[in-house]
């Protein structure tokens, strides 16, 4: 696996020309005629990527469909990505219907299973995450349904004996002249013809389902609750476990009575289990949710500490204080000594506390264990990887292990886990469930509630930012000096050694480090080792950096006595950052930005490059019972050619709400003597209805290749908020979530 | 045994009285339309109606649940219930989903008492269903769309 590039674009660095991903000659389509007619077309695949093909030669060969021609003339389409909200079910599917020339109504779809010829063709791996989905199948998908149309083309032009240059494909049929057949009819002679060297793609002009909005395919079965996530799994004879874990992570069973909870009716079976990160727990099987959760309600655990940390919030503030006194590594070098002419400072400390992903499905996986394979079901973003895991926690080999994906109910980064935290931990308690009940064992779910959820740690970073810029007499920035201190995210994982260099996670500076307003500028980062395990967050470090560039740079224009607007436009290089340049002026036009707001409301900008794309939010901000009320949002977007506009559009006014959570008040996880202090959406309350403002959407057009989605609604909208609200109160808010009370 | 009468079949379930409504729909009688999200009533997703009234059936014991329910599977069978889901399709208001039956229950309960709510109605009818993708907004836009339908 190629891990710079999992690493780069998880943390939102690569940039739109990394991502052709088209086929590899070397793997070849291969096409099988189904009886009864229709065709399945399987890439063989002996190897995704080069490196891996030479660290393994000969390895893989692996029929995979990825589309299906049935009898019937419907067309059935594999995604090698998990869908868990962000429309790759859907939008990997129009690529290849675009360029195979059938009808949207012919098309349906499904998610694959783990397998060679799924993985993803510039990271190695099959997994979901960096806003990748499009952006690198943009090539792959395409190419497939050209391909496929070439061959059926020259099916029929050898069938009729006329030229192929005759012939034309639409609509799931081929015709010439007077003829005409359908891609069923044609399967079985396309299925012995050569698969073609190349393959010609269509020029944007005709793209007939690419850019046009196109619901979502499971949005039927959505509404009448058929569609079925890995929640839902039921198989003969399954049981249903829950894991007790320590209160700290890392932390052990001293001792346990079972008593109780084995007096509960349904319950199997009561015992202790290893957990994540060195810790110890007590897992409870029952016939099902309901007991297993009382039962394990009614244990009597007493806990030891174990590898468990002591980490309390307040002190780790301090602590975080204290260290950005001496930072310990320089992301980015500058010359900051004219800061001591300076006639002004502007800057200060920024707080961003720990965060949980709290997706709506908790975490769960099924798993049926045999002696000498196994299956496992997930809504995973990391198959590869946790195929591996479930194998080597089972004591199988990978391909011992059939990982079928379900679609998940949101995840947002804590489904793509480098330690592979919850299959691991259910793996363990399957193998152990099977080797205490041998041949009846059975299948087992392994579930999470809602507070295993909240507590379970794998949280986004808390970090500290200290900035100081140093400003001359007309306001220019004559320094800015920048500390940012927060835990690795790549630390300890299989990414490290590509993407943590001289003592800087990419992930912790992105954002800040591209120093896109070209400012004499100095950036110095510590990463403290605290036992609290983290992980990205839907956009990673421009979940923190965004916030702290966007606020500063307009507290910089207007220190200067500049509008943030004029200020970012001017110093925008109009040929690095045209893109940046044309969306924040699509979101002022649109918005009517600096247009009069009535008495007691304010504007507030901000704009941010993650994951290939930019986004610009310009909101309408009033202040009501001490809590921000955002009336309107206008959101300008520069992603390339869009896919599908119907979803592109979901992903930035849902991104707006997930990064709107941010900045309310209790959206926070503390802890208290090593124990997180939040166990329920009572205490980490997400953004309700009443607090989503309405979004209004607008792309830049292009044909450029697509750039990222599901992640680049994120960043921008908490620093615009924040702006606003400057604006009206004249004091800057530097700590998330935000207390209006101390501002 | 507690009879529960549900999308109008009658089921006899042998489930301790007290066991959430939730978990026999889910895990004893099959019907997962209905999500688990948080079991303490704070997100809605498993919304269900009892006597037409839309209630948390993580906090429902079944002990409490006698009269006619409605999961999200039986919706379609109302007028109002099926210009929900009608209005949520056109609208493609789903991102990842999970919250959607619960979702349509609320508004169909919505709907079924205020045939023309405003926003602020919506908004108060919706805020006990959580939403991580934020699909608030076309959330809106569809019962607008359904009540219009259903006038």
């Amino acid at each position: 696996m190629n891990v710079t590039r999992i690493a780069r674009r998880l943390a939102g660095q690569a940039h739109a020309g990394h991502a052709r991903g088209g086929l590899r000659r070397r793997d070849f389509l291969k096409l099988t005629a189904l009886a009864g007619g229709g065709l399945a077309v399987s890439w063989v695949v002996p190897s995704v990527l080069a490196e891996d093909a030479q660290a393994a030669p000969g390895k893989g060969a692996d029929p995979s469909p990825f589309v299906t021609i049935n009898p019937d003339n419907t067309v059935e389409i594999r995604v090698n990505r998990l869908d868990f909200g962000q429309g790759a079910l859907t939008a990997l599917p129009m690529l290849l219907a675009e360029e195979l020339e059938v009808d949207w109504s012919q098309v349906s779809a499904s998610l694959a299973p783990a397998g060679d010829a799924y993985k993803d063709p510039l990271f190695g791996i099959q997994m979901t995450g960096g806003s990748t989905a499009v952006a690198h199948s943009w090539t792959q998908y395409r190419e497939v349904g050209a391909t496929l149309r070439t061959m059926l083309i020259a099916a029929a032009a050898e069938q009729w004996q006329v030229s192929v240059s005759s012939c034309t494909a639409s609509a799931g049929m081929v015709r010439s002249g007077a003829h005409q057949a359908s891609y069923a009819s044609l399967a079985a002679a396309a299925a012995k013809l050569p698969v073609p060297d190349r393959v010609v793609l269509k020029s944007p002009s005709a793209y007939r389902i690419i850019g046009r909005g196109q619901r979502r395919l499971d949005a039927v079965a959505g509404a009448s609750g058929r569609k079925n996530y890995g929640i839902d799994m039921r198989l003969p004879g399954m049981k249903v476990a829950v894991l007790l874990r320590a209160p700290t992570f890392g932390g052990q069973v001293e001792s346990f009575d079972a008593t109780q909870a084995k007096a509960i009716k349904g319950v199997r079976d009561v015992f202790e289990i290893a957990t994540d990160r060195g810790g110890t727990g007590v897992a409870v099987i029952a016939d099902g949710y309901w007991p297993a959760k009382q039962a394990r309600d009614a244990l009597q655990v007493k806990w030891k500490a174990g590898t468990g940390g002591t980490v309390s919030s307040d002190a780790l503030l301090a602590s975080y204080r204290e260290a950005a006194k001496n930072p310990r590594a320089t992301a980015l070098a500058a010359d900051v000594s004219a800061a001591a002419t300076a006639a002004k400072h502007v800057g200060g400390e920024f707080q961003f506390p720990y965060l949980a992903h709290a997706p709506m499905e908790t975490l769960n996986a099924t798993f049926e264990v045999k002696p000498d394979r196994a299956t496992v079901w997930a809504g995973t973003q990391f198959q590869t990887i946790d195929q591996g895991a479930v194998a080597q926690t089972l004591g199988l080999k990978p391909e011992q292990v059939s990982l079928i994906t379900l679609p998940a109910g949101g995840g947002f980064g804590r489904r793509a886990v480098p330690t592979s935290d919850y299959l691991r931990e259910g793996a363990a308690i399957a193998r152990a469930w099977s080797g205490r009940q041998g041949a009846q064992a059975g299948a087992l779910k392994v579930m999470w509630s809602r507070e295993d959820d909240i507590k379970g740690g794998y949280y986004r970073p808390a970090h500290l930012h200290q900035v100081d810029v140093a400003l001359d007499a007309q306001g220019r920035v004559l320094a800015w000096d920048h500390v940012i201190v927060g835990q690795s995210i790549l630390q300890g994982t299989p990414f490290e050694a590509m993407m943590v260099k001289d003592g800087v996670d990419a992930t912790m500076v992105e954002g800040v480090v591209e120093n896109t307003y070209a400012m004499p500028m100095r950036l110095r980062v510590t990463h403290p080792q605290v036992a609290v395990p983290v992980l990205w967050w839907r956009s990673v470090g421009n979940t923190h950096t965004a916030f702290v560039m966007e606020t500063m740079v307009d507290e910089v224009a207007r220190a200067a006595g500049t509008d943030p607007v004029a200020w970012r436009l001017a110093r925008l290089d109009p040929k690095k950052h045209a893109r940046h340049i044309a969306a924040l002026q699509l979101a002022v036009d649109k918005s009517g930005y600096g247009k009069p707001l009535p008495a007691g409301h304010a504007w507030g900008v901000a704009i941010h490059e993650s994951f290939g794309s930019v986004v610009c939010y310009v909101v309408d901000v009033s202040i009501s019972q001490g809590r921000p009320k955002v009336h309107q949002v206008t959101a300008g977007v520069h992603a390339n050619q869009v896919v599908n506009p119907s979803a592109a559009e979901a992903q930035i006014q849902g991104g707006a709400v997930f990064g709107l959570a941010m900045t309310l008040p209790g959206f926070e996880i503390t802890l208290k003597d090593g124990v997180v202090e939040q166990s329920q959406f009572a205490d980490y309350p997400p953004p309700r209805i009443t607090d989503a403002p309405p979004v209004a959407v607008f792309f830049v057009p292009s044909e450029d290749p697509p750039t990222g989605l599901g992640e680049p609604g994120v960043p921008a909208i908490a620093p615009a908020i924040a702006n606003a609200l400057a604006a009206l109160t004249g004091k800057r808010l530097r700590k998330l979530p935000f207390d209006l009370t101390a501002a | 045994m507690t009879t529960l009468n549900i999308n109008g079949q009658t089921f006899e379930v042998d489930a301790d009285p007290s066991t959430p409504l939730l978990w026999v729909l889910r895990d004893t009688l099959g019907m997962t339309g209905t999500k688990f999200g948080c079991g303490v009533a704070l997100c809605g997703a498993c919304t269900v109606h009892l006597k037409g009234q839309p209630v948390r059936s993580c906090v429902t014991p079944i002990s409490a649940a006698a009269g006619p329910i409605t999961t999200i599977e039986g919706i379609d069978k109302g007028r109002v219930g099926k210009a929900v889901q009608a209005a949520w399709v056109t609208h493609d208001v789903a991102q990842c989903g999970y919250c959607q039956s619960g979702q349509i229950m609320s508004a169909t309960g919505l709907l079924e008492t205020n045939k023309a709510p405003t926003d602020a109605d919506i908004d108060a009818a919706m805020s006990g269903n959580l939403c991580r993708c934020g699909t608030y907004q076309r959330i809106r836009m569809a019962i607008h769309d359904a009540a219009k339908s259903l006038a």
